[in-house]
């Protein structure tokens, strides 16, 4: 084994077509971003999976910690006046 | 996938009876555990084991079927069997990347691999004596693989059930590419068709043996199905792949090499199975002891990969260095 630092490991988002989002589809490591970019279109797109690739070193994304998952994400669980089903509306009203 | 750049927690977790029994709900639920989720040691390492096992296997099993691109007759099997090993590339990327989300470096595991520590799929320790094993392998062992890894797109570890679900879209074609060059060889001269029972005849009670151990002396089994890692035994999954393949194999008008091969009415809860003779453990294990015919060629040529490869890696790591060194100049200039 070299002794060389690990190759730095970066997360792949590829958007499928025009109209949809970048979405998340896995990780790879490699030495720069031209590397990382020719890497990701080998890995995820051999079968034109993909329109357009974003690669970002993963040490760069700041996440969410999970053990403070309940605090950071409780506050929204009560409030269910934020959902439509909240308010009564009369049947002979119609859709709404 | 998600990366272990994402992961900052401390993999520790106390694992009291009530943090193990809602472990285990989450799994009954058929939550998915992510990354980031407090998980049992033990399953964790399960995983770890598997995955990297899983991975090994897909990097291995590119050496088989490479040894005969260049020895391809016509340019579509070459173009064909070019795009399946690339793809058994691909396989063992997005594991690797699956099992790091765990916690594992991909420096740890390919260090494993090269030492001998981790196994991989027993299967790639055998030659590939003929061009018809190249059709052999696509049907019976791309077919065994698919058995194994449908039911592991449900697995309740999400990256590794990520991961399958891209895999096992690709492994149609393998099998597909596989079952037409037999069928080509079947439907030529007296040679080719003898060339293909010969290649059945070598590579049928090895793609059997894929399936792992006899549920009765399966280590890992009863576990990993509480946590829905597994979701059928070993003995299951090879009685299904029976099933499917004598039709197959009676289409090819080839016979396969088990005198013991019999329907069997009252198998499949009355649906009816096949019955086949018994595996040979003993050569089962000497294989996956490392006493295989290819297990030292597979292992000398992964090692001669890695290291022939150790020059490309330093210098893009340098390169990398020096330009982020001159873009950091060039700001402060
Ligand atoms: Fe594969
Ligand atoms: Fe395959």
């Amino acid at each position: 084994m070299t002794d060389t630092a690990q190759t730095p490991l970066w997360e792949v988002f590829i958007r499928p077509r025009n109209g949809l989002a970048h979405r998340h589809c896995g990780s790879l490591h490699a030495a720069d971003a031209t590397m990382a970019l020719q890497a990701a279109r080998d890995v995820y797109t051999r079968r034109e999976e993909g329109q357009s690739i974003w690669v970002i070193p993963s040490s760069e994304i700041v996440a969410s910690d999970p053990n403070d998952k309940e605090t950071f994400f409780d506050p929204a669980g009560d409030k269910i006046y934020r959902h439509p089903t909240f308010y009564d509306i009369p049947d002979d009203v119609g859709h709404m | 996938m998600y990366s272990q750049g994402l992961n900052g927690q401390n993999l520790d977790v106390n694992e009291t009876p009530e943090f193990l029994a809602a472990f285990q709900a989450r799994i009954d639920a058929d939550e998915k555990i992510e990354p980031n989720d407090p998980m049992p040691a033990a399953y964790r390492k399960t995983l770890i084991r598997q995955i990297g096992q899983h991975a090994h296997s897909e990097i291995v099993g590119m050496l088989p079927e490479a040894n005969w691109i260049t020895r391809a007759p016509t340019l579509r099997r070459k173009t064909a069997l070019l795009a399946k090993v690339q793809d058994e590339g691909g396989h063992g990327l997005y594991l690797y990347s699956a099992a790091e989300t765990l916690g594992v470096s991909r420096e740890a595991m390919t260090e494993e691999l090269l030492s001998g520590k981790a196994k991989y799929s027993s299967i790639f320790n055998y030659p590939t004596l003929s061009w018809a094993d190249m059709g052999a392998i696509g049907w019976l062992v791309d077919g065994a693989a698919i058995m194994n890894q449908v039911p592991l797109c449900r697995c309740s570890y999400g990256p590794y059930a990520r991961a399958m679900i891209r895999v096992c879209k690709e492994e149609s074609f393998h099998q597909r590419q596989g079952y037409e060059l037999m069928i080509s060889l079947c439907n030529g001269t007296a040679a080719q068709k003898a060339m293909a029972q010969d290649s059945l005849n070598r590579w049928w009670w090895p793609s059997l043996m894929m399936f792992g151990p006899s549920d009765s002396d399966s280590q890992h089994s009863d576990q990993s199905t509480a946590w829905k890692i597994k979701r059928f035994t070993n003995d299951e999954l090879r009685q299904k792949f029976v099933d499917a393949t004598v039709k197959q194999a009676d289409h090819l008008g080839l016979s396969i090499p088990d005198p013991d091969l019999v329907w069997n009415e009252t198998k499949n809860d009355g649906q009816g199975g096949y019955d086949f003779g018994d595996i040979d453990w003993d050569e089962f294990w000497k294989v996956v002891k490392g006493h295989g015919p290819m297990n030292k060629d597979r292992i000398a040529a992964r090692k001669q990969a890695w290291e022939e490869g150790a020059w490309v890696r330093e210098a893009a790591l340098a390169y990398a260095e020096k330009q982020k060194q001159q873009t950091a100049q060039q700001v402060t200039a």
